[in-house]
């Protein structure tokens, strides 16, 4: 069984290692840092966009207009129709007075709106808005909702859901690819900073396994070097993003809000929760696999005499 | 196997196994080509034992064997009571923990003092502080170097130098002290102190194996000496070089 005292060995001798080995180490600490960075920031691009379309989902809704003369129990039934959904959320009741209502207040001027006097030109816009659990059902929906007798006109809410939906797949896609890639190089970086560690210890190593050192006792310098480069490669990245994403996310949110309403990203606690355990266990277990992986083959070279 | 290894094995009381036992022992680095070949060995606890022989006869090989460095390609080999070929990878380490080992050429760190070099042989093993400062001072006195505490290497001698050597073989207290040609890049009269030393370490107790191509020395110590001529042995006798050449 090591003793503790070993780990704070390992430790010492580590963070030598990397600053005798510097060059390498610096090479392997980047490439992980690019690698996580990487990682982080489209980690938090899927969030914010999964997040806006689950926002979306429920903010956006779909318009159902009834045929001229229908009437209140007709109504009622296509609400009825309507809910026996599962993907509908809610039904709102728009009526024609409502609706002007709604349309003078935000786009006529007080003077055009008060010269219509008590009359309704949208007498027959009495409208239903219909909320949805699950934007995915949206085109489904739709159809249904036409098929309904009574049903003049049925709008969805534009292809914003779709779009999103499909952005993400290509987000994911391409960024499992670029980091899987990236995370090979690290990896072969953090192997030859290892392998280099040792190849300066050579002589050292050779005298450990003659003198009659475990297999334990050599490795793990090595071994926490690997991690330590891992561990930085991964703060680094961690403390930008910390750093960053208020910053960006509020410049975002000035920049959309003519455009949308309304856009809100997840908050920095809430990304840095995910993205911190997941950087570190990344940095960490490529770190150790790595430098377990040289080790292994590096080690069988040294010959006691 | 054996008579004799299952005659050890069983652990009898009254009969002490050799302290090094081979068996029909071969070695062929290349196949069909012996390093070694049919080796049978029995050196005793607190024996001195010379290992002479030419160049390419299998002295190094031996040594190598001991040290579970390489495997035999057949026969069995048994040190400080254990049986290699039933030895682990991971307990190879243990091994060499009862054996002392130096080179012709020294082996020191060139970036550490003596104190330190010896003492890395304590640190490896993770033996606590309060020891190594009581026992690195003592093991130099040992060999006589403890005016030399704080030089480097490349401060000492040659003979300073094995005797550095020396001393981080045996501050783990080895059971054996193995030795291949210690002296080779001696001259006369420091190799002549080396051997004094390994004379003095055995009668503290450390059975000794030095293997060596210095006639003189090996004639004059009347020691026990085995011969190797082409992986087999050719003599194995008290006395000098010259009887066992013939
Ligand atoms: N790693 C190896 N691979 C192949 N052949 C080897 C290897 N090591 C030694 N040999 C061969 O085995 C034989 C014995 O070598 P060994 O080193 O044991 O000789 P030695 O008695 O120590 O010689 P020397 O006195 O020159 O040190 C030689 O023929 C040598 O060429
Ligand atoms: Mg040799």
């Amino acid at each position: 069984m090591p003793k503790i005292s070993t780990f704070f060995y390992g430790i010492g001798q580590g963070i030598k290692s990397i600053f005798r080995n510097r060059t390498f180490s610096l090479a392997s600490i980047g490439t992980m840092a690019a690698c996580l960075f990487l990682f982080g920031v489209f980690y938090i691009m899927l969030s914010n966009v999964e997040y806006i379309v689950k926002n979306a989902e429920t903010n956006v809704g779909i318009t159902v207009f009834f045929d001229e003369g229908i009437t209140d129990e007709q109504i009622e039934e296509i609400r009825a129709q309507i809910m026996t959904r599962a993907e509908v959320h809610t039904v709102e009741y728009i009526s024609a007075e409502q609706a002007w209502e709604n349309y003078k207040n935000t786009k006529l001027s007080p003077e055009l709106a008060s010269s219509f006097g008590d009359d309704n030109p949208l007498e027959d816009s009495a409208s239903f808005t219909v909320y949805l659990n699950d934007v995915a059902m949206q085109d489904s929906l739709v159809r249904f909702v036409k098929g309904l007798p009574g049903v003049r006109k049925c709008n969805d809410a534009a292809g914003i859901a779709d779009t999103l939906s499909g952005f993400n797949k290509v987000i994911t896609i391409g960024s499992a690819v670029i980091i899987t890639i990236l995370l090979f190089v690290a990896a072969f970086l953090i192997g030859m900073t290892v392998s280099t560690g040792v190849s300066v210890r050579r002589e050292e190593i050779s005298i450990m396994k003659l003198i009659g050192a475990s297999n334990f006792f050599i490795k793990i310098p090595f071994v926490v070097e690997g991690v330590l480069i891992g561990i930085i490669g991964a703060v680094i990245p961690l403390v930008i993003i910390r750093l960053a994403y208020i910053r960006i996310t509020n410049m975002l949110a000035e920049k959309f809000s003519t455009m949308f309403n309304m856009v809100s990203f997840l908050n920095v606690e809430t990304v840095m929760k995910v993205l911190i355990p997941a950087s570190l266990a990344i940095g960490i277990g490529i770190g150790f696999i790595s430098s377990r992986f040289t080790l292994r083959k590096q080690l069988r070279k040294i010959e006691v005499n | 196997m054996s008579d004799k290894f299952d005659l050890y094995r069983a652990e009898s009381e009254e009969i002490e196994p050799p302290v090094i036992l081979l068996e029909e022992v071969s070695k062929d680095y290349v196949e069909g080509q012996h390093a070694l070949k049919n080796v049978s060995l029995e050196i005793r606890k607190g024996e001195f034992v010379f290992i002479v022989g030419s160049s390419g006869s299998g002295k190094s090989t031996l040594i190598k064997l001991l040290l579970k460095e390489i495997s035999p390609t057949k026969g069995h080999i048994m040190v400080a009571g254990k049986e290699l070929s039933r030895l682990r990878e991971n307990s190879i380490c243990k091994l060499r923990r009862s054996i002392g080992i130096v080179f012709q050429d020294f082996r020191l760190l060139k970036d550490r003092t003596v104190f330190d070099n010896v003492a890395f042989a304590q640190r490896v093993l993770e033996v606590p502080n309060y020891k190594i400062r009581r026992d690195v001072p003592r093991v130099l006195s040992i060999v006589g170097l403890s005016e030399k505490l704080r030089s480097y290497p490349d401060e000492l001698s040659g003979g300073e130098q094995q005797r550095v050597a020396l001393a981080r073989a045996l501050v783990n207290n080895p059971v054996i002290l193995l030795a291949d040609e210690p002296t080779g890049n001696l001259d006369p009269r420091n190799s002549w102190e080396i051997m004094h030393l390994l004379e003095e370490i055995n009668r503290r107790g450390t059975t000794v194996v030095v293997v060596t191509h210095n006639r003189e020395i090996v004639d004059a110590m009347q020691k026990r000496v085995i011969t190797l001529n082409k992986g087999v042995i050719i003599g194995d006798q008290k006395g000098g070089y010259s009887h066992a050449k013939n």
